[in-house]
């Protein structure tokens, strides 16, 4: 395959929702492909045989796995309008750090709130710990990137499409006690990169219902 | 706030002008004026832990780019107000300060000494090379070492399948290294830094376990690299003492193995 850029995709996927408000961001024209996660296609094994997971970017036929590494690559590639990373070093150490961050608690966190077992009141307070802590970095900002979107919300904004799901199955309220992360996802979502990428919530909810039933966890 | 009492190993590491990697005279003196200059204006302080790959590979990075810095030994046990301060959210090492501000995390932490001494670049030009250097960095960090990790728990049969895990997390980062000097190609950089965890770890850790999963016989490419790697001069200096981590090693299972009784 040669030439163009094309996404593997899942659309309820944080991970690829990155992705696609990245390319919106950068105005690049991409094909999507829809995966469906049951029955992989030969094409996302053979770009991404390490992990076998969305979400894959292929450029001029080659991929790049990883979202936040495919964001970054992204801001590299296509330098010529809406940066996401900042250019002060330092400040680009912030931001790949808070990416870093998010990596590594929300998705196990999330999924472990809509699994719904033993862990979930844990996961409920783990889950707000984070927002506060990311509404803490957003301070007064209207985004985490300063005056526009920038690359720590690319990295957050795609979850706030599961808020309705975590708060359903943990019955709780993530506006209750993040007001400002409320307030800036809906600023998010004012952007048309941002609206176009992320799914109604209710549509979440629905996949969430038949993935539990699919896996047997209900 | 309270100062570090800064403990420095005599046949450790050393604290100050480091080593840069032996080049061509022309940027070896270019690297010498350059660490004057630096020694002159910045402040670069490391708090990491010996035993740390972590800690280990910005030590090298840092080595590698001939940038003087000061070196403070953490406690893990009984963690400084200073690196709770400089790392809040995760309370961990390694943390880099420059000039009073704070990087945590290793992978974030080199790419910022990339980007702030831009001589003997670490990682490679080409966003796609820099993409995939970064891919392998994750899955040396996320797969391989949480793979090790588990073969200190676990016994019998669950055991031989994570040996078997670990041996084909390793093939696939070998097969990375196919044709090159380097996994950064004809010299080292990022991915070998991130790598040096088989250098340094994978050996003693199998060694105080009392498995055998990282042989020459089963990974002599890995191991034709680690020969390469232990020539230049700062992965020399990185080395950590092997009967000091050995003990180190054991003595944390039993902790570990108790706590969990």
């Amino acid at each position: 395959m040669e030439g163009g850029v094309v996404l593997l995709d899942f659309w309820p996927s944080s991970f690829t929702m990155r992705v696609k408000i990245a390319l919106a961001e950068k105005g690049i024209k991409y094909e999507c492909k829809h995966e469906d996660l049951f029955n992989k296609s030969p094409l996302l094994l053979e770009m991404n045989p390490v992990h076998k997971k969305i979400p894959v970017l292929i450029h001029n036929g080659k991929p790049i796995s990883e979202s936040l590494i495919i964001v970054q690559y992204i801001d590299e590639v296509w330098n010529h309008k809406s940066p996401l990373l900042p250019s002060d070093p330092y400040q680009r150490s912030q931001a790949l750090f808070w990416g870093d961050y998010l990596d590594k608690k929300m998705y196990s966190c999330g999924k472990r709130i809509w699994v719904g077992k033993e862990d979930q009141e844990e996961a409920k307070e783990e889950l707000m710990k984070i927002l506060k802590t990311m509404e803490g970095e957003l301070g007064d900002k209207l985004y985490f990137g300063g005056d526009s979107i920038g690359y720590v919300d690319v990295a957050l904004v795609p979850f706030t499409s599961w808020f309705y799901t975590f708060e359903t199955c943990g019955n709780f309220s993530i506006e209750a006690d993040c007001p400002k992360l409320i307030a800036w996802a809906k600023r998010c979502k004012e952007s048309e990169s941002v609206c176009k990428a992320l799914p109604d919530p209710l549509e979440i909810y629905g996949f969430m219902l038949q993935l539990k039933k699919r896996l047997g966890l209900n | 706030m309270a100062e570090i009492h800064v403990m420095i190993s005599s046949c450790e590491r050393n604290v100050g002008i480091a080593t840069a990697i032996r080049r061509k005279p022309v940027l070896a003196n270019f690297t010498s004026k350059l660490q004057q200059t630096m020694a002159d204006e910045d402040e670069v302080k490391l708090f990491g832990m010996w035993a740390s790959p972590y800690s280990r590979r910005v030590e090298l990075a840092l080595k590698l780019k001939g940038i003087p810095f000061q070196y403070v030994e953490e406690d893990l046990s009984s963690k400084s107000c200073l690196l709770l301060k400089y790392n809040p959210v995760h309370q961990k090492i390694p943390v880099l300060v420059h000039n009073g501000k704070p990087i945590a995390e290793s992978l974030v932490i080199m790419e910022y000494i990339d980007e702030t001494w831009t001589n003997n670049p670490i990682l490679p030009q080409d966003p796609y090379d820099r993409a995939m250097a970064r891919f392998w960095a994750k899955f040396i960090d996320e797969k391989l070492l949480m793979t090790a990790r588990k073969v200190s728990f676990a016994s019998g049969k669950e055991k031989e399948q994570v040996i078997d895990e670990i041996t084909e997390q390793l093939k696939l980062l070998e097969s990375e290294l196919q044709g090159k000097e380097y996994f950064s190609g004809p010299s080292i950089g990022y991915l070998d830094i991130v790598a040096s965890v088989l250098v340094f770890w994978f050996g003693n850790v199998q060694e105080a376990l009392g498995v055998d999963m990282f042989t020459q016989e089963k990974f002599p490419i890995i191991f034709g690299w680690i020969g390469k790697v232990f020539e230049i001069d700062a992965v020399k200096e990185c080395r950590i003492p092997k009967e000091k981590h050995l003990e180190y090693i054991r003595t944390r299972l039993e902790a570990l193995k108790s706590a969990s009784k």
